[in-house]
């Protein structure tokens, strides 16, 4: 009967990708003269509309990079036959006096030598090479044929050039714009012959708002209360309330501890803990404050070379400490030193310039005019801290603590108090008759780790000497090529003669207005988080590997309006919610599907699964035992037994995951104790990045172990339970009233009659189970440590749980639709 | 958008019927970046449908276990000739300290028509010699555990590229219906416990592919695989009830807003199901008969052991699963070498003979590759204090010594060589990226050819280096 259901399933599926498949042809063939081609189909000869007038960046620049730029590109030691097409001044070359042939004579294909080695047939002369792997296809033949035809036109790379704020352009629909957003993405849809949607309802514009800007869902309050105002900024005063809550923080600092790599141990063979949660705290706070996104990323690079620097401004530069670190007996201490200045280069590259600057670590960048000269000039300025490769520990009271200097004492009454609670966890796990474990020494490593956390904080500061930055040769450590200086790429922006050399100068070039790199990047990222798609779908490569923005004049507007407002995070995101774009309905139809798949032309709201955070989040939300409070020591929430003692080191270094006792289990997923080697399962699952390194995107899978989670993990079973008692509790006095109850904490929306039913029928069928088996309905009742059952009726009461588990397992729960 | 466009209905189908990874490509999610398998169907003919790949971390001692040196017999205690060592890269254990050479405490004797030598430490491999393939001349580019297991599994020494797992997901996808396409298995060695070295769960990492490449860990105990269990007094019938009640619900929004994302959760709910009775179904071995269990060893019916892993290896291999990984800690004898090699050697000879035994008697030896070694080898001098009876030895990336077998790799050889006094390769070396390149072309792909584009660059398992080990192909 499964084989069945599934065949059939299949079969469906099968038929929605092939139609999909036709349509994505017929998609491209209309949306030729827009369509960014370069993550095009190497293989791909299918036929379709050449645009009307081929453009150097959208059109060509990418073939010419992706199939050409290894050899004939930026890496002048790659680079074969002295030939280069990246650059102006050269891809127009003339080769041969007598014959007259040029790399590439604008209007002139008989005269392009490029244009004959593309379609020779000849092995020997045809380009690119056969051994190279690479080829063209036909469209892509032609489009490089069409361009020299028509001038062949050179310009520098899109992202390189300053963005400049073009007034938004001019629509027929005009009363559908809410604001600026709104006008460049109509004009792309009115060109394309595309209808925008309409307005999403209430309820789901509002639980796609709290997820957005909190993280968290609407409550049962907070719906009734919005449903029930009808004024006209209804929406704006609700965006204002979330922005304005603390809740906001916790949320943006989520996105950000991606990008910092932050953990609370070091990743590394022992993978023992340090302790960088206040760190994270300041960050909660910075988003809370509203602090400028320069000043925030400023105090981060180089809060410590601010004139007597106060506390925050020198915790504030942990951020790159967070890289991972060893204390491998053994290892070279210079291989690591220089692992971790190249980690908090790529960082930077990555988080800040949206460049991969780290392929310019072995040799000049193969496709962006990033020197390897560049990439160790950028490197000397965090290569100047006075630190270990092999770590050593500072700390006291604690032999195997992995943290080292430079560091930070934290102010002693936060200490005082945080001892204090520790010593009681301690205390109590020692002296307690059920202690989790009778083995002294993981009670011991596990002092250890729990005073972990009142150490001080690992921060940056500059060895009173300069320290020497060499070229690496081939990236490796001992190889010493060329001194280098401080310096950035000047293909970006020139580093001033004015600026100091240091971090800070290297903030200020960051935030020069001159800069056409860091307000794109960052401005991309929050479209990237409000929208499930950044404007440039590859938010870590703005070079010319990357994808093209979908809406550049947009992207351009935006980031000058951010610039403009002193880099006002809130105002950005007010801006991008307040957007028609944005309050959109999501609903699709097989057309719209097969016209545009990803919504690149944003025709409708979107749809995307919630993120591991959000998803238990959610759960304890609806359930009622989430413990809000902000801020602390990371905590560990339930977790499957012996995954760290079977992967940890043994002796002094043993560690076994201690599952938090009493509330602590209920903080938000923004808490979760993260061990590098073995993060918490549940969370990667559900693709939580690895917080090994910089990621400024996350997948988004859908996967059978996804399904096993939320309905097995004790974490989502105890808030099922939780939701049933709450649905008894609260949700009314029948059936009907209780689904209804926790399914509108689920969706925000009430159940319509039919899916009452079905989720009635569920509560029956489960209730004459629970009451054949009154026993199994205790034993389910008794997972988790979730106690409010007295005076209820047992067999009800699990069936209620039952019913809530299927609630919080609905693909519209899982959704932001 | 390119694998869309690729899926023919064969592949389609082909991929939609098999295992984890492949259903989780009809998640239509396309928002994410470069989608499910990679369509690549193989480059040419393999000669192995999967892998299954005993990894011994710490770094097996080749010089007491494969690679005979007499002539350490003659120059034991004295200090390693700079001629020899060259100047290259030792770890900071021993960089300043004095270097006595120091003999293997065991002896060797050859075995099998080829006359292979293996130690006396290991009395069932000898018993296989003329099914494996010894390769005496691996070396690597890492002298740190760390770097060097993320060097072995992914291609590189950093972390975030794929493990050879989850590049083989990609490439290939599944061939079972109901398990994972990529499994990994852990266990403890006897040998070094204090301080051992620890694991990764990065290992298993799928890197910049989808994260449904990842390597799923089977664990002994009740929940073999994580959450796999129906919370207690929930039977499977309660779960049906649920699912089935869950799938109205989902097709209604499915119909109500259009949203592709729901065929796939619905497909994925039923897979989980029916993982929660074919993974404890692979995992009981309870049904093997007595024979098979003295033919693994004593330690075979005690769960989460290194020998009841590798039955548990033959029985995943039975249902297809196309990368079965197991790793076995312990190896890493800085000191104690005598007693702890004797008691790591003792873990894994037995079991790791007799699953290549099994398979063979199966007629599953013939597309199945069964690889056995670890990260590196160790010195050939001494670290710390050396008595008559105890020394040991320090990481060794220049030479080291593995084992293969089936699938294609030409049995009962020994491949490589190194020179008298275990230091430095002499003839045929075999860099990791060399081993990689084979691995890939006994499953059908050309290294070079298989990439995956991220961040504007095509990765290969190999980086730019590798090359395919010819000699020791059938």
């Amino acid at each position: 009967m499964f084989v069945k259901r599934m065949l059939s399933l299949i079969t469906n599926i099968y038929q929605m990708v092939s139609d999909r498949t036709r349509c994505a042809l017929t998609f491209i063939c209309l949306a030729a003269p827009l369509i960014i081609s370069c993550d095009s189909n190497e293989q791909n000869n299918f036929s379709q509309a050449l645009p009307e007038v081929v453009d150097f960046n959208f059109h060509i620049k990418p073939i010419l990079s992706d199939r050409c730029y290894a050899c004939h590109g930026p890496d002048v030691n790659a680079r074969k036959a002295d030939l280069r097409l990246d650059d102006e001044d050269f891809a127009y070359n003339l080769l041969d006096t007598l014959e007259d042939i040029f790399v590439i004579k604008p209007g002139d294909l008989e005269k392009s030598e490029l244009f004959k080695r593309i379609i020779s047939e000849d092995a020997e002369q045809k380009m690119p090479p056969p051994e190279s792997n690479l080829s063209l296809s036909n469209y892509e033949i032609a489009l490089l044929k069409k361009w020299i035809e028509q001038g062949a036109e050179w310009k520098p790379h899109w992202s390189f050039i300053r963005p400049e704020k073009s007034p938004p352009p001019k629509v027929k629909l005009t009363d559908w714009p809410k604001n600026s957003i709104d006008y460049f993405v109509l004009d792309r849809l009115e060109e394309l012959k595309v209808k925008s949607s309409v307005k999403a309802t209430k309820e789901k514009l509002l639980r796609r708002l709290s997820f957005d800007l909190t993280g968290l869902p609407p409550d049962l309050e907070t719906i009734d209360a919005f449903l029930a105002d009808d004024s006209s900024d209804a929406f704006e005063k609700l965006a204002d309330k979330y922005l304005a809550s603390e809740a906001f923080g916790e949320r943006m600092a989520t996105e950000w501890i991606d990008l910092a790599r932050y953990a609370e141990t070091n990743g590394i063979h022992h993978d023992l803990e340090r302790n960088m949660w206040p760190w994270r705290d300041w960050v909660i706070k910075a988003f809370n404050e509203n602090m400028s996104y320069d000043q925030f990323v400023t105090w981060q690079l180089a809060g410590d070379l601010f004139p007597d620097p106060t506390y925050k401004q020198q915790l504030a530069t942990a951020f790159n400490r967070n890289n991972r670190t060893t204390q491998e007996c053994g290892a070279h201490d210079e291989e690591f030193r220089v692992s971790y200045v190249i980690d908090r280069t790529n960082t930077f590259g990555k988080a800040f310039m949206g460049l991969t600057v780290e392929c310019a670590q072995c040799h000049d960048h193969k496709y962006d005019p990033i020197s390897q000269k560049n990439y160790y000039q950028l490197s000397a300025f965090f290569n100047q801290v006075p630190e270990k490769g092999v770590t050593e520990s500072f700390a006291k009271n604690i032999h195997h603590n992995q943290q080292s200097a430079p560091y930070l004492e934290l102010p002693e009454e936060e200490v005082a108090s945080i001892r204090n609670i520790i010593n009681e966890q301690v205390k109590a796990e020692y002296s307690n008759g059920s202690t989790q474990d009778k083995d002294s020494l993981y009670l011991d490593n596990w002092k250890e780790e729990m005073e972990a956390m009142v150490q001080p904080v690992m921060i940056m500061k500059e060895k009173d000497t300069l320290r020497p930055t060499y070229i690496l040769e081939r990236g490796l450590y001992d190889s010493h090529g060329e001194l280098v200086s401080f310096g950035t790429p000047e293909s970006i922006s020139d580093f001033g003669p004015d600026l100091p050399r240091n971090r800070l100068g290297l903030a200020q070039w960051l935030f020069n207005p001159e800069n056409p790199l860091t307000a794109r990047v960052v401005v991309n990222r929050y479209w990237q988080m409000i929208f499930g798609r950044g404007l440039v779908n590859t938010p870590d490569d703005f070079g010319s590997q990357g994808e093209l923005p979908t809406h550049p004049a947009l992207l351009d507007w935006l980031a000058v309006d951010f610039m403009e407002s002193g880099w006002d995070v809130k105002k950005l995101l007010k801006t991008m919610v307040a957007s028609a774009t944005y309050q959109q309905a999501s609903k699709t139809d097989n057309a719209a599907l097969a016209f545009d798949p990803e919504n690149r032309w944003l025709s409708r709201g979107t749809q995307q699964r919630l993120t591991a955070e959000m998803l238990r989040d959610q759960a304890l939300a609806m359930s009622g035992l989430m413990n809000k409070q902000i801020g602390g020591p990371s905590v560990k929430p339930y977790q499957p037994e012996g995954l760290w003692t079977q992967i940890s080191s043994g002796g002094r270094y043993k560690r076994k995951y201690m599952v938090a006792q009493g509330k602590d289990r209920y903080r938000r997923s923004l808490y979760t104790y993260w061990k590098r080697i073995q993060p918490p399962p549940a969370m990667s699952i559900f693709d939580a990045a690895s917080r090994n390194q910089c990621t400024v995107k996350r997948q988004s899978t859908n996967t059978p172990l996804q399904a096993l989670v939320l309905l097995n993990d004790p974490q989502f079973v105890e808030a099922s339970e939780a939701l049933g008692y709450r649905m008894m509790k609260e949700g009314g006095n029948n059936s009907k009233q209780r689904i209804e109850y926790a399914f509108r904490w689920a969706t925000s929306r009430k159940p319509d009659m039919e899916e009452l039913n079905i989720l009635e029928s569920l509560f029956n069928d489960e209730l004459d189970e629970f009451r054949k088996y009154p026993e199994r309905a205790e034993e389910f009742l008794h997972i988790g440590e979730f106690n409010g059952q007295e005076n209820v009726d047992i067999p009800e009461f699990a069936a209620y749980g039952v019913v809530a588990n299927a609630i919080i397992n609905l693909s519209e729960s899982l959704q932001k639709n | 958008m390119d694998s869309i466009l690729n899926v023919t209905r064969r592949h389609f189908l082909e991929k939609a019927s098999l295992g984890l990874g492949a259903l989780a490509m009809s998640s239509f999610d396309m928002s994410s970046g470069p989608n499910g398998s990679s369509g690549i169907i193989p480059h040419f003919a393999p000669k192995a449908k999967r892998i299954i790949y005993m990894f011994q971390a710490g770094g097996p001692s080749q010089l007491e276990m494969f690679d005979y040196k007499p002539e350490l017999e003659r120059l034991h205690k004295q200090e390693l000739p700079e001629s020899v060592s060259m100047g290259k890269r030792v770890t900071d254990f021993t960089a300043a300290e004095p270097k006595p050479m120091v003999k293997s405490f065991t002896g060797f004797n050859q075995y099998g028509k080829n006359g292979t030598w293996i130690s006396d430490l290991l009395p069932y491999t000898s018993g296989i010699a003329d099914d494996i393939c010894v390769v005496k001349s691996m070396h690597t580019d890492a002298i740190n555990h760390d770097p060097a297991l993320s060097f072995f599994q992914t291609g590189s020494q950093q972390s975030g590229r794929p493990s050879i797992g989850s590049w083989l997901s990609y490439g290939l996808g599944s061939i079972n219906e109901n398990l994972p396409t990529f499994s990994v298995l852990l266990s403890k060695g006897s040998g070094r416990t204090d301080g051992a070295q620890p694991l990764q769960s990065r290992l298993w990492g799928s890197g910049f592919l989808q994260s449904l490449h990842q390597g799923v860990q089977f664990r002994s105990g009740k929940d073999p695989v994580l959450f796999l269990n129906n919370p207690s007094g929930i039977s499977q019938m309660n779960r049906r009830g649920v699912l089935d009640h869950l799938k109205l619900l989902n097709q209604k929004y499915l119909e109500k807003e259009g949203n592709p994302e729901v065929f796939s959760r619905i497909a994925q709910y039923e897979m989980a199901y029916r993982m929660q009775s074919s993974v404890p179904e692979t995992m009981d071995i309870s049904q093997e008969p007595d024979s098979i269990f003295e033919m693994y060893g004593p330690e075979s019916r005690i769960p989460g052991s290194y020998a009841a892993n590798c039955l548990l290896a033959r029985r995943l291999a039975e249902r297809d699963v196309r990368f079965i990984q197991l790793y076995h800690q312990g190896w890493d004898q800085h000191d104690h070498l005598p007693d702890h090699l004797t008691k790591q050697s003792r873990d894994i000879d037995q079991p790791s003979a007799a699953l290549v035994k099994d398979l063979k008697q199966r007629g599953l030896l013939d597309d199945t590759l069964v690889i056995w070694g670890g990260e590196f080898g160790r010195t050939n001098y001494c670290q710390g204090k050396l008595t008559d009876d105890n020394y040991g030895r320090d990481h060794h990336p220049y030479c080291f010594t593995m084992w293969m077998a089936g699938g294609g790799i030409k049995p009962g050889i020994s491949y490589g060589e190194t020179d008298e006094l275990g230091y430095n390769i002499i003839k045929d070396p075999v860099h990791v990226h060399d081993f990689q390149a084979t691995l890939l072309h006994l499953m059908g792909l050309d290294h070079e050819k298989f990439t995956f584009k991220h961040q504007g660059r095509r990765f290969r398992l190999t980086d730019v280096h590798g090359h395919v080990v010819k000699d020791i192909l059938v």
